[in-house]
Formats: C-alpha cells, sequence, structure tokens
C-alpha cells in the first residue's frame, strides 16, 4: 500500500501533455468542490437520519469524477457504480436533485423510486448507477454498440472499482469491447480496498486493472487519480481515440476513499497514518494550489467556495421541505404503459 | 334480498336463532335488529343491511341452520318483492325436534336457476390482485358431508337443502349434479305434495320421454309459432289412391295411405315456395334445393318423427315404403340417431282418431308442422246457395316467424291445396 | 399459407421485424454463420450483414448487457441465450437490471429487447440442458413471458415481442423445432398476453404450454372417445402477462380445473394460476383444481428415462379421468 501512494505522489502516472486551458480548470474545480460538499452534506444529513438506508461516498475520489466529466462531450454516456453520487453530479446534474434522492423527497432524481444506488438522468447522459458489481460494464459495452451501429460519435464511459477486476462481468466485458472494437472506456476507481479488504490480496496481479489489460490486447494504463488534470489528459486521449474508431481503453485511476465502503462502515481495517498520508494528496488541496500557482485570484477560488455551499445549503433546504413521493409512484413505471399489469 | 345464518365464529357451522325481533310483513331500516342467534358460546343480534319488508321468515324460533342458510327474506323498498322462492308447504317443514337440529332450513321450492353471470376479469387494484369473492357460501362440511364450492353455492341459489342430499362424488362429496339432480327432485316433490297421496302411481320416466320433455319444451319456449288453418277438399285425393291401389296385384301389402300422399304433396308444396323451405340458422337461413318432410310416427310411450328424404322428388311408392320401415324399426327401438336428424318440415296426422283440427308443435331445426285432421263429410254452400256434402280434411300449419311469415306460410298451404285439389294425378 | 417448421418460423418471425426496422439487431452465440445452435437463424446473416446478425464469445452476461445497453440507447436487440438453462448464468440482468431499471429510474430508462432461448426436454440432452424454466423469469415484476407452441404463434408471438417496449422472454421449445404448421402469407403480428383456446369443452379446462400443448390435445380427444369427458384445452401462451379472461372464463364455464406443467412440480407457472383460480373462482370449482407435472426431480438423459417423467398424454388421460370419475 505504502507503494501505492508514493507511485501516485511521483506523479508516474501524469501524461505529458497539452496544458488544461483556464476556463476548463475553473470548471474543474468546481466540480471538486462541488462533489466535496455534497457528499460530506451527505454524510451530515445520514447522521441527522434525514438519509435512511445506505450511501456510498466518494470522499477523497473526486478527481476522478471530475476530470473525466470534464473531458467528455454533451451526448456521451456515463455508467457508474452504487458510488456515483460524483459522478452523477460531475455530469451537472443539479445537486438539490441528489439529496431529494438520497433524502427519498418527492423532489429527488427519480422522485425517491432508486434511491442512492440507482442515480440516473437520462437527461444528463448518467445512464445509471449500478448496484450489482460488474453488471454495467456489458451495458456501457451494448450502449457503444450502438453508437457504433448508428455511426454517432458519442463515447461510453464506465466506471467501477477495484472490486470489480475480479468478477465475471469485468472479464465478459472487456474482452466483447476489445473484439468488437467498441467506443468504450472502462475506469477503474483503484481505492484500494474492496469493500472492507485490501484488494491487493484478492487480485492475482499488482493492478487490479492495469495488470488484466494485456489480456484482452489493451495498453495498461496507470494514473494519479487524485490529481484531475492528470485524469483529464489520460481521459480525453482515450475518449478521442474511442471516438475516432480506435476501440476502448481501460484506465486504472490511483485514488482513497476518506470515508469506508459505505455510511456504515467506520473502516477500521486501514493501517495507521494511511489516511493521514492520502489526505496529504487531497485532490481539492492540489487543485487549489495549482491555481493560485496559475494566477488565478484567491477571490475567485474563495467566490467559487462559497457559491458552492450556499447552492448545497440552498438545496439542502429546498429538500427538507419537500413533502415525501405521493404513494401512487409505487405503481408506476413497471411497464412501458406507466403501469404494473399483469394480468387483465 | 336473502338474510343469511352468518358466521359467528371461526369454527361454527351452524346457529340457532333464539329470538325474532321483527314479523313478517313488518318494515325493516338498515341497522335495525331482526333477530338474535346463538351458538356454542355466543350469542349475536343479527340487523339488517337494507330497507325494505321482511316478507318472509324460514328458520323460526328455536330452530337451527348452518351457516350461509337463508335465514329470512326482505322485500327491497323499491325492488320487487324479491323472486326467490316462495315459502314452502306444511309438508316440507320439519316437525320434529330432531329434525329441526340436525339443521334443516325448510327446503324452499326451487327458485328459477340463477344463472351465473359470465366471468368478466376486472383490472387489478393497488394491493388487490386476485379478487376473492365477495361472499362465502358456508362451511366446507356440514354434519360431516363435504360439499365442493360450486355446489354450495348452486345451493344457496337454488335454494336446496345441502343436508337433505346424498353426495355423488368422491367420498360422498355433494357435487354440483347433486344440487342440479336436487332440483328436478324439488320440482317433483313439490307437485306430489300438490296431490293426495294413494291417489297415484308414479310412473318412471324413460330417456324418450325426457328428451321429447325437453326438446318440446324448448320448441315452444325458443320458436315463435303462429298457426294457419285450411281445408281441403280430398275427393280427387282419395280417387288417387283408389286408383293407385287397384292397380297392385291383389295379394299386395304395399298399399298406398292417404297420408303417404300427402307426404308427397307436401314435399311438392314445400319445393314450390322455395322461401318456405328453409330453416332459421341464427345467423341465418338455410334454404334448401330439397325438401326433406319429418313423419310423426306413434311409437308405445311416444313419438318419434324419422324423416323422409327427397320427399318431393321421391315416388309416393317409395315414401310408402319408407314409411312403414320407420314405424316397424320405430316399434322395434331401431331407429338411427340420423333416421331423426335434419328435416325441413314434418307432418303429423292424428286423423284415424278422428281428430278434427290440431296444432302441432314445431321440431326444432324444422321450420313448419302440417297438422292433418280426419277426412269428414261436411255440409258446403253450393254456387247457386243450396247444400251439398263435400269430402274434407282440415289441416293446421305451424310457422316458426323467424323463417316463415303469415303471406309466406299461406303461400305454401295454397301450393299444397293446389296439388291436392288440381293436380293430384301428378302425385306419383 | 405455407407449412414451416418452428425453426424455420423462428427465422421467418427474426426476418420479418429486422426488414422492417434497421433498429432490430441479433446477437448470440453461432447465430450468424452458423445459422444457430437449432438452426433456427438460418439465412438471417446473408439477409442483413454482420453488422446487423453478430455472432457473439461465449459470454451470456455480456450478449444480455449489451443487448440491455443498446436498448436503452435507441435499438431493438434480440439476444439469443442457446439454452434456457443458462439463464442461470447470466440471471443478474433479468432479476435485477432490465427488468427494473425502468421503475428504478422513475420512467426514465427503457428496455424495448427479447431474450430468445431454447427450453424443455425431449431431446435427451441431460438435466442441464433441458429444464423448463419459464417460471424462473415469470416471478420477475417488469418482465413479459410468452412460450409459444406452433409455428404459427411463434412469427406473431416473435413480433409483437420485438415490437413491446418492454422486456420480453420468448422461450421456444427445442423439441417442438422439427415439428410443422400453417402459417399465414406475409405479415403476421399476434398479441402478448393473449391465451388460446384449442379446443372448446364442457366438463373440464386443460391449461397447458409449449410442449404440453399437444400432448394435452390428443389426450382431450382420448378422454372424449374413451370415456366421453369433453375438455377444454387452452393453450396459455403468454405467461406474463396472463389472459386470466380466458383462463379463468373457461374455469368458470367448466368448474374443473387441471395444467399440464413439463417444470417439476415446485412453484411452476400452474402452481401460479392453481392459486389465482382458487381464490378468484371458489365458488366455481366443482372439485380440486390438479397440476400435471413432471417429479421434482432433475431430468435424466436416458431416452426411456426422460420420456416418462415428462407428462404423458396417457398420464394427463389417467388424472382426468380419474379426477372426473371417482
Amino acid at each position: 500500500m505504502g507503494s501505492q501512494t508514493s507511485r501516485a505522489e511521483s506523479g508516474a502516472a501524469a501524461v505529458v501533455g497539452e496544458k488544461v486551458d483556464s476556463q476548463l480548470a475553473l470548471r474543474i474545480f468546481r466540480l471538486l468542490v462541488e462533489i466535496r460538499e455534497a457528499e460530506q452534506r451527505a454524510y451530515d444529513l445520514f447522521l441527522q437520519n434525514l438519509v435512511k438506508g445506505t450511501s456510498h461516498l466518494s470522499l477523497g475520489q473526486e478527481a476522478v469524477a471530475a476530470g473525466c466529466a470534464a473531458a467528455m462531450r454533451p451526448g456521451d454516456l456515463s455508467f457508474c457504480t452504487y458510488r456515483g453520487h460524483a459522478h452523477t453530479l460531475a455530469r451537472g446534474v443539479p445537486v438539490e436533485k441528489v439529496l431529494g434522492e438520497l433524502m427519498g423527497r418527492d423532489n429527488g432524481l427519480m422522485r425517491g423510486k432508486g434511491g442512492s444506488m440507482h442515480l440516473t438522468s437520462v437527461e444528463h447522459g448518467v445512464m445509471g448507477s449500478y448496484a450489482i458489481i460488474g453488471a454495467h460494464l456489458p451495458i456501457a459495452c451494448g450502449a457503444a454498440w450502438r453508437a457504433q451501429y448508428k455511426g454517432q460519435s458519442d463515447v461510453s464511459v464506465c466506471f467501477f472499482g477495484d472490486g470489480t477486476t475480479n468478477i465475471g462481468a469485468f472479464h465478459e466485458a472487456l474482452n466483447f469491447a476489445a473484439i468488437w472494437k467498441l467506443p468504450v472506456v472502462f475506469v477503474c476507481e483503484n481505492n484500494l480496498y474492496m469493500e472492507y479488504t485490501p484488494i491487493a490480496d484478492m487480485t492475482a496481479v499488482k493492478d487490479p486493472a492495469a495488470g488484466r489489460a494485456s489480456a484482452y490486447g489493451l495498453e495498461p494504463i496507470i494514473v494519479d487519480g487524485q490529481d484531475a488534470d492528470a485524469v483529464y489528459r489520460v481521459a480525453k486521449k482515450a475518449f478521442d481515440k474511442a471516438r475516432s474508431g480506435g476501440g476502448p481503453s481501460l484506465i486504472e485511476c490511483l485514488t482513497y476513499r476518506y470515508s469506508g465502503h459505505s455510511r456504515a462502515d467506520p473502516a477500521k481495517y486501514r493501517p495507521e497514518g494511511e489516511l493521514e498520508r492520502w489526505k496529504q494528496r487531497d485532490p481539492i488541496k492540489i487543485y487549489r494550489a495549482r491555481l493560485l500557482d496559475s494566477g488565478v485570484a484567491e477571490s475567485v477560488i474563495a467566490q467559487i467556495e462559497t457559491d458552492v455551499k450556499q447552492k448545497l445549503d440552498k438545496a439542502t433546504e429546498a429538500c427538507k421541505a419537500a413533502g415525501p413521493p405521493a404513494d401512487d409512484l409505487i405503481w408506476t413505471d413497471v411497464y412501458a404503459d406507466g403501469g404494473w399489469a399483469w394480468r387483465n | 334480498m336473502d338474510v343469511l345464518m352468518p358466521q359467528l365464529g371461526e369454527t361454527v357451522d351452524e346457529g340457532k336463532v333464539l329470538v325474532w325481533y321483527k314479523k313478517v310483513g313488518d318494515q325493516v331500516e338498515p341497522g335495525e335488529n331482526l333477530f338474535e342467534i346463538e351458538t356454542e358460546k355466543v350469542s349475536m343480534e343479527v340487523p339488517s343491511t337494507v330497507a325494505g319488508t321482511l316478507q318472509e321468515i324460514r328458520v323460526q324460533v328455536d330452530e337451527t341452520a348452518p351457516v350461509g342458510a337463508v335465514v329470512a327474506v326482505i322485500a327491497e323498498k323499491g325492488a320487487q318483492p324479491a323472486a326467490s322462492a316462495p315459502a314452502p308447504t306444511t309438508e316440507e317443514t320439519p316437525t320434529s325436534q330432531a329434525a329441526a337440529q340436525r339443521a334443516a332450513a325448510p327446503s324452499a321450492s326451487p327458485a328459477p336457476a340463477v344463472a351465473s353471470p359470465a366471468y368478466v376479469a376486472r383490472k387489478q387494484e393497488p394491493f388487490k390482485e386476485v379478487f376473492t369473492p365477495e361472499r362465502n357460501y358456508g362451511p366446507a362440511k356440514v354434519g360431516g358431508v363435504e360439499t365442493t364450492p360450486y355446489a354450495r353455492r348452486l345451493a344457496s341459489e337454488q335454494g336446496v337443502n345441502l343436508s337433505s342430499l346424498r353426495g355423488s362424488g368422491p367420498n360422498g362429496r355433494i357435487v354440483a349434479k347433486d344440487i342440479e339432480a336436487q332440483r328436478g327432485k324439488a320440482a317433483q316433490s313439490q307437485i306430489k305434495a300438490l296431490y293426495e297421496a294413494g291417489t297415484y302411481t308414479e310412473q318412471p320416466v324413460d330417456a324418450m320421454r325426457r328428451a321429447i320433455a325437453r326438446r318440446l319444451t324448448e320448441s315452444k319456449q325458443t320458436i315463435p309459432h303462429f298457426y294457419l288453418t285450411i281445408d281441403l277438399d280430398v275427393d280427387a285425393l282419395l280417387a288417387v289412391r283408389e286408383g293407385r291401389n287397384s292397380a297392385l296385384p291383389s295379394q299386395a301389402t304395399a298399399k298406398l295411405s292417404v297420408n303417404d300422399l300427402i307426404i308427397k304433396a307436401w314435399g311438392m308444396a314445400l319445393h314450390a315456395v322455395p322461401r318456405a323451405n328453409a330453416v332459421w340458422a341464427e345467423d341465418s337461413i338455410l334454404q334448401f334445393n330439397r325438401s326433406d318432410v319429418g313423419v310423426a310416427i306413434a311409437v308405445d310411450g311416444g313419438l318419434v318423427t324419422p324423416v323422409v328424404r327427397s320427399a318431393d322428388t321421391k315416388s309416393v311408392w317409395d315414401i310408402s315404403r319408407d314409411v312403414k320401415d320407420f314405424a316397424a324399426r320405430a316399434r322395434g327401438k331401431k331407429l338411427k340417431a340420423g333416421d331423426l336428424q335434419g328435416g325441413v318440415s314434418a307432418i303429423s296426422n292424428l286423423g284415424m282418431y278422428g281428430v278434427r283440427e290440431f296444432s302441432a308443435i314445431i321440431n326444432p331445426p324444422q321450420s313448419t308442422v302440417l297438422a292433418v285432421g280426419a277426412v269428414q263429410r261436411r255440409p258446403v254452400e253450393k254456387t247457386d246457395g243450396g247444400v251439398r256434402f263435400a269430402t274434407l280434411m282440415t289441416v293446421t300449419l305451424s310457422c316458426d316467424h323467424r323463417v316463415v311469415d303469415g303471406a309466406l306460410g299461406a303461400e305454401l298451404l295454397a301450393a299444397l291445396r293446389d296439388i291436392v285439389q288440381q293436380r293430384a294425378e301428378t302425385l306419383g | 399459407m405455407a407449412e414451416l417448421t418452428y425453426r424455420d418460423a423462428v427465422a421467418r418471425g427474426i426476418a420479418q421485424e429486422m426488414s422492417r426496422d434497421p433498429d432490430v439487431v441479433f446477437l448470440g452465440e453461432d447465430i450468424a454463420k452458423p445459422g444457430g445452435a437449432f438452426k433456427a437463424s438460418v439465412g438471417l446473416l446473408d439477409q442483413f450483414g454482420p453488422l446487423r446478425v453478430r455472432d457473439t464469445p461465449i459470454s451470456e452476461q455480456a450478449i444480455l448487457g449489451a443487448a440491455m445497453g443498446a436498448a436503452m440507447t435507441g435499438l431493438k436487440p434480440i439476444a439469443e441465450i442457446m439454452f434456457s438453462d443458462f439463464l442461470a448464468v447470466c440471471f443478474d440482468y433479468f432479476a435485477n437490471e432490465f427488468s427494473k431499471s425502468r421503475y428504478m429510474t422513475n420512467g426514465q430508462v427503457k428496455c424495448p429487447l427479447v431474450v430468445r432461448t431454447g427450453n424443455g426436454a425431449g431431446s435427451r440432452f441431460g438435466a442441464q440442458h433441458s429444464q423448463s424454466v419459464e417460471n424462473w423469469v415469470m416471478m420477475i415484476p417488469g418482465l413479459k413471458v410468452v412460450a409459444p407452441s406452433s409455428p404459427a404463434d411463434v412469427v406473431g408471438l416473435l413480433a409483437a415481442a420485438v415490437r413491446d417496449p418492454d422486456p420480453v422472454v420468448f422461450f421456444e421449445h427445442k423439441s417442438l423445432y422439427p415439428t410443422k404448421g400453417e402459417v399465414p402469407d406475409g405479415e403476421i403480428i399476434d398479441k402478448l398476453g393473449t391465451a388460446k383456446i384449442l379446443r372448446p369443452g364442457k366438463d373440464a379446462t386443460i391449461l397447458a404450454l409449449a410442449l404440453m400443448v399437444p400432448r394435452a390435445m390428443a389426450a382431450a380427444d382420448k378422454l372424449r372417445q374413451e370415456h366421453g369427458i369433453d375438455c377444454e384445452v387452452v393453450d396459455v401462451r403468454s405467461l406474463v402477462p396472463i389472459d386470466t379472461q380466458t383462463i379463468l372464463g373457461s374455469v368458470s364455464r367448466t368448474h374443473r380445473l387441471f395444467t399440464v406443467e413439463e417444470n417439476p412440480r415446485l412453484c411452476g407457472w400452474g402452481a401460479e394460476l392453481v392459486s389465482i383460480a382458487a381464490e378468484e373462482l371458489f365458488y366455481d370449482l366443482d372439485g380440486p383444481p390438479i397440476r400435471i407435472t413432471t417429479p421434482h426431480i432433475p431430468l435424466p438423459s436416458a431416452a426411456n428415462l426422460e420420456d416418462q417423467v415428462l407428462p404423458t398424454v396417457d398420464r394427463i388421460v389417467a388424472t382426468v379421468h380419474r379426477s372426473l370419475n371417482s
């Protein structure tokens, strides 16, 4: 585990390439802050028993979501796991809708029908958050197949964790995408732990995703998942390749989650000092410093942070005021006709 | 509406009436107590759920009835007096305490069968994806005898007392056909009850009698009958018969009867009026290109009507032979189903009994039947105002108005008259 | 009118729909070049080309996942799972994914896909390649399930399935592939959710599905000739939605219910229909509803053993006769 952090720190994954343009950089920063604030807020609301059930937070993993989202075009499709709040927010879904869904309110993204693990906004290209490990990798292949078949230029981006690399559907999907040369990019967020167990103990090779790439004829790609710009560059390159008919890519982002696997997990299995070490490489800390370095005024940065906080406060109040979902939602949308009839 | 014995506990299957708070003829309002019942452990007042008049009480004080049995009938306000069973006669009311205790709601006379409406599926509702029947029809086992659910329902709808039945199902289970049989028996016992015992002997009813009862009841109930009568002058017809028979060798037994000639004439008449040579087939009318005519033949205990095919073109001799053969086989019970099937019309002749005139009942699926009376000498007016005697035969045509209207029936009879009176010699 | 085999009817149905709509695509193992393991898709590659008719690796999860992703984003995929026993290998997609995504996303996501699969016994393939598994998917809310018994029904119901905006599981019976039937010319579209009374009768209702349909019909003939029992035979055809109007309508007229199910005893499709009838038509039943099924055992391979365990015509006749006559 120590070697993981030092590899990331040394920037071994950094892609030498274009400088991220300043407008885009501000946008990325805003995304990072919004994700952080929203996830923190979700944490607090859970403690207040306003967010029920379970929640899988991305605190510490914001840069992967923000960097990839920045590289996506409108029309590109993203698929993520139950740890999907970050990916949903990064694609522009209003935070009020996300919090509303977590709180089971009528103003939620799916009006309370799906919950935290299934955030979906077709309008924004967020084609679902999937709670069964690995299920969405072949689904992303299918969406990419459609683009290929119809000659459309969108890319399907599929996010998953390190644990997913050991399940059957991962292997089926990688092989499938490779042989059909589908415009799909697989992004593995390696946060070192597969639920409560270190991934290294559970995987036959050192790099759970990149270590499997060659099995499918793909290049191993590892990137510092805490550096949003690094993620951005690597992602953009992979998306361009897919878009131009070059086929799929598999990207492994080295990252870390501050909280437990889910809200119910206090993560006592971490070794002493590991969390503190990773907090030194906090994505927002890194990006903030880089903005200041590149000449962005502190006031501009602070304004973004204030805006986001206000947005979150407003969203929280709106969600608290919103009522529960209407009872008749129980019976809607089982079938395409809007109903649930299984008999005549 | 029927007031039923309620279920006063989960394992209870009968209740005893303790008190009646109302009497027959009283007005009742919803919520007013009608009677009080008692089971092994508890007693309860039973209120009315409707407004109306208490029309009938079937379970009296101190009598017991099974759960679900009809205890009373209320004629609801604004509704017609309940069409269900009229009060039973005194013969039917159990007279002994023991009988009462054996849970007898007095057997009601059979209500007209409440035809169950055809099944209509309903759209599923939230938390109600399958629909439980709205009411129950009593316990599955009463007095040690099982009843199928369908039989229980039939018994309730038709007012049949389950405790009086023996079941024909497995383990003596009462099944639907036992209820249907009981309905018939109940009707029979109702009728017998109207007559003094000892004044009659009961004759069994065989399959032929049952078939006649069923078919002719159905005919009268479903076919709109009307009747046309004419008198035929049969001098010419009788002369033709005489002539044909006298041309036979003297030992010949195969002599023509008047009826043989009438069958031929009728066949020709039908053929001459094609629109009457037809039968009703629900969505269409079948118009035949030949005329098959049924001939009513009396047999021991009943009547059969075998069909002479192609009576319009067959020779009278062949017709005669057919009829004699049918009669012989009918008496020997050797007729086949095919002999009795089809036909567009039939002839029934009671002339040999001296019957002057009668109307017959149409045999479905045929559309007419010709009732032939006796040949009689009757006075008729002469053209110059005097009186003479003519040889007349009265025939009455019963018509199915769905196929044969009045004018068409009259046309058909006119064709017959024309053949019989003007062209008898063509009956060959 | 033409006489077609059940397997040719499959190809005809797929071709009919692919000709009509360029968004209909077809994927599965050995379906393109080889024309299908059961030769049910012969000629389709030639007619529609390799972009629309695609062979896949042995990756059932990928097949169904890809079908779902394509359906979510605008295509109308037909996915083949070669043997219905393999539904177990990719069951997540039936149980958790395309059956539920419309509901969970509050109507945002649609999955207009068809999964065709070879179901049933009688071909001596052994326990893992002979099962009747309609109940595995009938029990999952959000799916539609059909199982045709004749070539004409194959074409019509496949067309209806492809055009249906919901995910449909289409069970073809392997042992019915060589059977023949009359199929009208031209475009055929049937209706999901409809059963068919193949033989009207008044003494008992016999519900049957797929391979059990011809057996129920033969049994009904024998019951009539040998015992004077007049049975009404209903081809259930659609398990979800259930045509309760036809099925319960029949039972309300005959007052006796029998099911003939190829699946093993516990929790077969007939259990659900009997349960519905027992509740809704309790006071129309003149005797206990009876299910005639394969016993609750894995299927043996040897011909004489396999032939005995599935409901036979004789077993159906004996059961109905004994029940109606005791």
